[in-house]
């Protein structure tokens, strides 16, 4: 009997110590329905909406008087956009409209003076120049490439100084070089979300776990859980791309020595001085 | 015994542990994402079905190239050629082999599959993180089929977003003036299209002079002015109905109408007496209020997204400069600084920025400015260009430009141009006849 329970324990056990399948994250397929016309509510109500629920307390003034409705009319020469739009094409078009007596005059005096769309005519010129240097996506790299290029030069000055500093450095953490590599590396395979705001505390930590290879064999969000929370869908494009940049740059130009120091290693990226840019 | 080991272990942990090195990375590439748009997959009948009701060849594709168009004129994505691309269309949208897309250097792809279901067009897609290798997001859509080109402006909002962090603009449309015929005898009409320029239609034949358009920010009405026996008057016209209605016939000039944010006033100018004032007028109850009293040029206003600030353009100071007040004329600042003119001061829907148009030298340039007037950038220079108008993201400027048509410098055209923030991404884009004054649309479905 102890034997039979002893035998079932040991054949379930490990079953129960099992990993769980590593299934990739399934997401929903949203279903949305997209009208035949635009579904912007007409701006006066959705106001109001917004109003009644914002203002409970307070009185509805809005609510109180309707709003006045001037005379509308149709005339023949506004087309509708929409040739479907059967609404439009059974009403009789009608004759375009006169000065409604309901419309509250204002009296102001014919001006001479400027058009405000329009600066001063006389200056106008006008050439066939046309800009030749259209949006080219090279032309943005070589721009951006500069600061690269230039921390790359003081980089390689740097190496001819520290590789002595080297012997004498703790081994605590990187050098000087040793960190510009990898920072040089990283610039270059991180594209920032260009539409990120610049005035939040967006700051993305990343800790790697690394083979002595410059390999990365682990990736850990450290404030994983800020991620899907509701609202922070800012922080979790930065996270994305943050880790694209580090599987992108693989495997990471490390030193060649000290492996134990730098088997770990946390990357903060950081965004907003370029978003302030 | 046990005490003594726990001892020990104590002791010699903080030996065993490195304090973990952290590296700064405060710098980026802003190059454009390599994204690769698979073609949409679709199923023989349903395609038979389209070319019936669209008379469209192939409708997967062609969705699939509105969305590489869209990403690619953004300038934040690198839409890859698809002669590159390894794997089928209807499998990749199953399950993507990511060494295949990453080969190709993608780092985003986008699949999905079109089908014909009860006289509606269904599209699915899916949104793939290559490097990672995992899916980011799934949507489908259905619609009545002549709506395929939104379903392809829809889906790159959808990635725009999800990518950027920022909501996109493409399923939007712009409103612009049309103008045809020699610059004495201008014919000006309404028109409409899609952000891409595709959908152009006329909204006015043409009978009467019509300028300056603006969206309603909160719907698809649409202010502008229009002339009846050479009188200036406020119209308002709703696109979906086509319903107008004339808001104010204002005996004198009448400048530039503009939505205020909730779409409730408008907020134009009016002159009188050989200066210009700033005036609102709330759409319910038709009152006018007077905003700005002052014996110079105030023109041009445009309000803040919060509703709470105006920004307008004024001689005040002896040349035309941009200021800001509050929305009951109070508290008056000058924000301009630089040298030349400035005018045509918009608000950016994101609040941080405004756009104007400078004169300077005998050379007009489209920048922007915060709103207290620091950081001031130039995007873009010509002869003649103005009246820029914000993408409903605040990343895109539109505007339009004269040029002379040949060599000698004779004739002359009027074309849209967009610029975005970076001042690289400038674009031409293409409508049927010459067009000036351009406004564009919030985005059509939230």
């Amino acid at each position: 009997m102890h034997g039979l329970l002893i035998f079932i324990t040991a054949m379930s056990l490990p079953f129960l110590a099992k990993k769980p399948l590593d299934i990739p994250p399934v997401v929903s397929v949203e279903l949305i329905q997209i009208a035949e016309k635009t579904n912007i509510p007409f701006a006066p109500k959705a106001k109001k909406i917004i109003e009644k629920v914002k203002d409970k307390e307070k009185k509805l003034v809005s609510e109180q008087a309707p709003p006045k409705k001037v005379e509308k009319t149709k005339t023949k020469t506004v087309l509708s956009p929409d040739t479907n739009n059967k609404k439009i094409e059974n009403e009789t078009p009608e004759a375009i409209p006169l000065p409604e007596k309901t419309v509250k005059k204002i009296e102001t005096k014919e001006e001479k003076k400027q058009n405000p769309e329009k600066v001063d005519e006389k200056v106008k010129q006008v050439s066939e120049f046309e800009k030749k240097d259209l949006f080219d996506p090279n032309n943005i790299a070589a721009l951006i490439d500069k600061s690269k290029e230039e921390s790359a030069e003081v980089l390689k000055k740097n190496k001819d100084i520290t590789q002595d500093q080297n012997k004498n450095i703790e081994n605590t953490g990187l050098t000087l070089s040793e960190e510009d590599a990898l920072k040089a590396q990283i610039f270059g395979c991180w594209s920032i979300p260009l539409g990120l705001p610049y005035n939040e505390n967006l700051l993305v930590r990343i800790k790697l776990k690394l083979k002595p290879d410059g390999s990365v064999t682990k990736t850990e969000i450290l404030d994983h859980a800020r991620m899907n929370k509701p609202g922070q869908g800012f922080y979790k494009v930065l996270a994305e791309s943050a880790l694209r940049a580090v599987k992108l740059c693989q495997p990471l130009r490390v030193p060649t020595s000290g492996y134990e120091r730098w088997k770990e290693l946390q990357l903060n990226f950081d965004a907003r001085e370029m978003l302030e840019g | 015994m046990i005490k003594k080991i726990l001892f020990l272990y104590l002791i010699l942990l903080p030996i065993n542990a490195f304090a973990l090195i952290e590296v700064d990375i405060t710098r980026g590439n802003l190059n454009p994402l390599p994204v690769a748009v698979s073609p949409l997959s679709i199923d023989e009948n349903s395609r038979l079905s389209f070319k019936k009701i669209l008379d469209r060849e192939d409708i997967g594709s062609e969705i699939s190239l509105i969305v590489e168009n869209n990403l690619r004129t953004s300038g934040l994505f690198n839409p890859l050629s698809k002669d590159a691309f390894l794997q089928a269309p209807d499998i990749a949208n199953l399950k993507p082999r990511f060494e295949d897309w990453n080969l190709i250097k993608a780092q985003a792809l986008i699949t999905g599959k079109v089908s014909y279901i009860n006289d509606k067009l269904r599209v699915e897609f899916r949104l793939w993180d290559v490097l990672a290798a995992k899916e980011m997001m799934a949507l489908a859509f259905t619609t009545v089929p002549t709506n395929w080109r939104r379903v392809g402006h829809i889906i790159s909002d959808k990635v725009y977003q999800r990518l950027t962090g920022e909501k996109g603009y493409f399923d939007t449309r712009i409103i612009y003036v049309a103008e045809e015929g020699p610059k004495t005898q201008r014919i000006k009409k309404l028109a409409i299209m899609d952000q891409d320029g595709f959908n152009n239609k006329f909204l006015t034949l043409g009978n009467e002079l019509v300028l300056t358009p603006r969206f309603n920010p909160t719907s698809q009405i649409i202010t502008y002015l229009s002339y009846f026996k050479n009188m200036p008057r406020v119209y308002l016209l709703d696109i979906e109905t086509g319903t107008q209605e004339v808001v104010g016939d204002f005996p004198g000039m009448t400048f530039a109408p503009r939505f205020s944010p909730n779409g409730k006033k408008i907020i134009m100018s009016f002159a009188k007496d050989g200066k210009s004032d700033i005036y609102t007028m709330d759409l319910e109850n038709r009152i006018v209020e007077r905003i700005t009293n002052h014996p110079s040029i105030d023109t041009s206003p445009s309000y803040s997204p919060d509703g709470k600030f105006i920004t307008f353009n004024s001689d005040r100071s002896g040349y035309q400069q941009i200021y800001v007040m509050r929305n009951d004329g109070s508290d008056v600042k000058r924000i301009s600084f630089g040298n030349g003119l400035y005018g045509t001061p918009v608000w950016s829907p994101r609040g941080d920025l405004i756009a104007f148009t400078k004169l300077h030298k005998g050379k007009f340039y489209i920048g922007v400015m915060r709103s207290d007037g620091s950081g001031e950038r130039l995007l873009t220079e010509n002869y003649y260009q103005e009246a820029p108008s914000w993408s409903p993201n605040g990343r895109v400027l539109i505007f339009y430009r004269e040029t002379k048509t040949n060599a000698k410098g004779e004739g002359f055209s009027a074309k849209l141009w967009s610029i975005d923030l970076t001042g690289y991404n400038e674009r031409l884009i293409k409508t049927p006849t010459d067009a000036s004054d351009p406004s564009w649309s919030s985005l059509l479905s939230n």
